[in-house]
């Protein structure tokens, strides 16, 4: 199975690969998928308390390099954006963006749950209501 | 200078050998009869070319050229050797006796065999990846007929106790036969010495071409038969009907004969390949070598990098032809049954690399194959949030995981 372009290009130059400080209130930390199920992302976004806007992305995946793609991609759309627009990122999108076949479709739906989760965890922190997640 | 992509992954197949193709082409062309021709020299030509095959690939596994069924290769000699023996035995029994680690063209026509009536035992293995002699005895009974168990494992290449197995067989009047396709040609195979009275194997796995291999039947001590799978003309004994692929079992046998006059030099220099590419890597903190390091395949290596995933790997190593346990390179998103088999949790089965390396292998190969993965894993290790994890003393097994 040949990967996309795009699929490489993030694979072999990530985004924002890195940690930040989990137990800051204004960074939200995701982290989703299994060791056994060969794919685990940890995406974080660290969010201005004021404007609620997403100032800095990180992430780290064991997995595929559909997974490494989605989460690096993820990264890349989460920064500037409100923790409300940032919801409305789609896996749908990412498989679009970077040109993923079906079987990696997983990989994109584990890059929506991260940055749900990730969004979820600042709410909380924040004094916010969890958001079910799809 | 050094030519990319390296062929690393021997085990799936290997090249042709420029000798096999250079015997085997007049028979495309000029010598193109049919073996099964009596009446004219095109025939006989054929027949003669097969015959002198026969031998070559008698010779390398000594046994008697009568012995040799020509087949289209190791899934078709799985096939018919289990089917067979089920379907020729069957009044004596229905009980056959394999391993979990087999390849799947003997777990899946025993899987078939099931439906038919026949009941199977899929003995477990160590984390060696080799079986238990006693457990082997304890599960013969009165109805056993056939145990099947392979020579060498395709994905760790590790050997089975073939002639203890047999000698426990021979015991309670039970047939052996052997998977032995990553075996012959590879290691010494001596259906005699091993006891062994059926065997399966195949030319692309031992520089010879693909779309042929043979059957080992035993003759002698004792007779034994197999009920075809292919009906027609009675070709080969009648246990398998079908035109002779002349040029093809021409390659096989030249294939077997270089095998046999190659295999020492071969095996001492691809050994220490094998070794260097192995001893390199398992310097990297955290891999684990997969099955028994002694009983095993001179050419082949399987480790584990824990806490990197097998196909990013694979991606990381673009230069290298490999393959990797990892569920994401096969369809059904499991990782390999194999390394599962032997005790390993899903998520090493998922970060392992099985290296096979082969007769045209060179050090300088090896030496880009050890600086790429090296440099992949300690990469993918920088992204990897288990391997922070686990620098941070983190038990990845106290994480409550969301599976998916």
């Amino acid at each position: 199975m040949a990967y996309s372009e795009k699929v490489i290009e993030h694979y072999t130059r990530p985004r924002n690969i890195g940690t930040l400080d989990k137990n800051k209130k204004n960074v939200g930390t995701g982290l989703v998928g299994a060791p056994e199920c060969g794919d685990v992302m940890r995406l974080q976004i660290e969010v201005d308390e004021t404007t609620h806007t997403i100032t800095d992305a990180k992430f780290k995946t064991f997995g595929c390099g559909s997974a490494i793609a989605s989460s690096s991609l993820a990264t890349e759309w989460l920064k500037g954006k409100s923790i409300d627009d940032a919801l409305t990122i789609d896996n749908m999108d990412i498989v679009e963006e970077l040109s993923l076949p079906p079987v990696k479709i997983h990989c994109s739906v584990l890059a929506e749950d991260a940055i749900r989760t990730a969004i979820n965890d600042y709410r909380v922190k924040n004094g916010l209501e969890a958001l079910p997640l799809k | 200078m050094l030519k990319l992509p390296i062929y690393l992954d021997h085990n799936a197949t290997t090249p042709c050998d420029t000798r096999v193709v250079e015997a085997m082409i007049p028979y495309f062309t000029n010598n193109f009869g049919n073996a099964a021709s009596r009446n004219h020299a095109f025939g006989w030509q054929a027949e003669e070319a097969v015959d002198y095959a026969r031998e070559q690939v008698a010779k390398l596994i000594n046994a008697d050229a009568k012995e040799i069924i020509f087949t289209s290769g190791a899934t078709e000699g799985d096939n018919l050797a289990i089917k067979g023996v089920f379907e020729m035995y069957r009044e004596k029994g229905n009980h056959i006796i394999t391993t979990k680690t087999e390849h799947k063209a003997v777990l899946d026509t025993c899987k078939h065999l099931e439906k038919a009536g026949a009941e199977i035992t899929y003995l477990s293995v160590g984390e060696d990846g080799m079986i238990n002699l006693e457990e082997l005895e304890a599960s013969i009974k009165p109805t056993t007929i056939l145990v099947s168990l392979m020579y060498a494992n395709n994905e760790i290449g590790v050997l089975q106790p073939i002639k203890e197995i047999s000698a426990i067989a021979k015991k309670h009047g039970v047939l052996v036969f052997t998977d032995a396709t990553q075996a012959v040609g590879k290691i010494p195979v001596d259906v005699q010495a091993d006891g062994i009275d059926l065997m399966a194997f195949t030319a692309h796995k031992m520089y010879g071409p693909k779309g042929v291999g043979a059957l080992y039947v035993r003759r002698k001590n004792p007779r034994v038969k197999v009920t075809s799978q292919m009906d027609g003309g009675g070709h080969e004994r009648g246990m398998r009907s079908g035109t002779l692929n002349v040029p093809g079992i021409v390659g096989l046998g030249k294939a077997c004969e270089i095998c046999m006059t190659d295999m020492e030099s071969d095996n001492k220099r691809i050994k220490a390949l094998r070794d260097k590419l192995e001893t390199s890597l398992m310097k990297l903190e955290e891999t684990y070598l997969n099955g028994n390091k002694e009983h095993r395949l001179p050419q082949v290596s399987n480790i584990s990098f824990k806490y990197v995933e097998g196909e990013g790997l694979l991606m990381g190593v673009k230069d290298i032809a490999l393959s990797s346990g990892s569920a994401c390179t096969s369809a059904s998103l499991e990782p390999s049954y194999v390394l599962k088999a032997l005790g390993l949790d899903d998520e090493l089965a998922h970060s392992s690399l099985r290296f096979g390396l082969g007769r045209f292998t060179t050090e300088e190969e090896v030496d880009f194959a050890i600086d790429q993965v090296t440099t992949a894993v300690n990469k993918l290790r920088e992204m990897s949030p288990l391997w922070e994890m686990f620098k941070e003393g983190i038990d990845l097994k106290s994480i409550d995981w969301q599976e998916h």
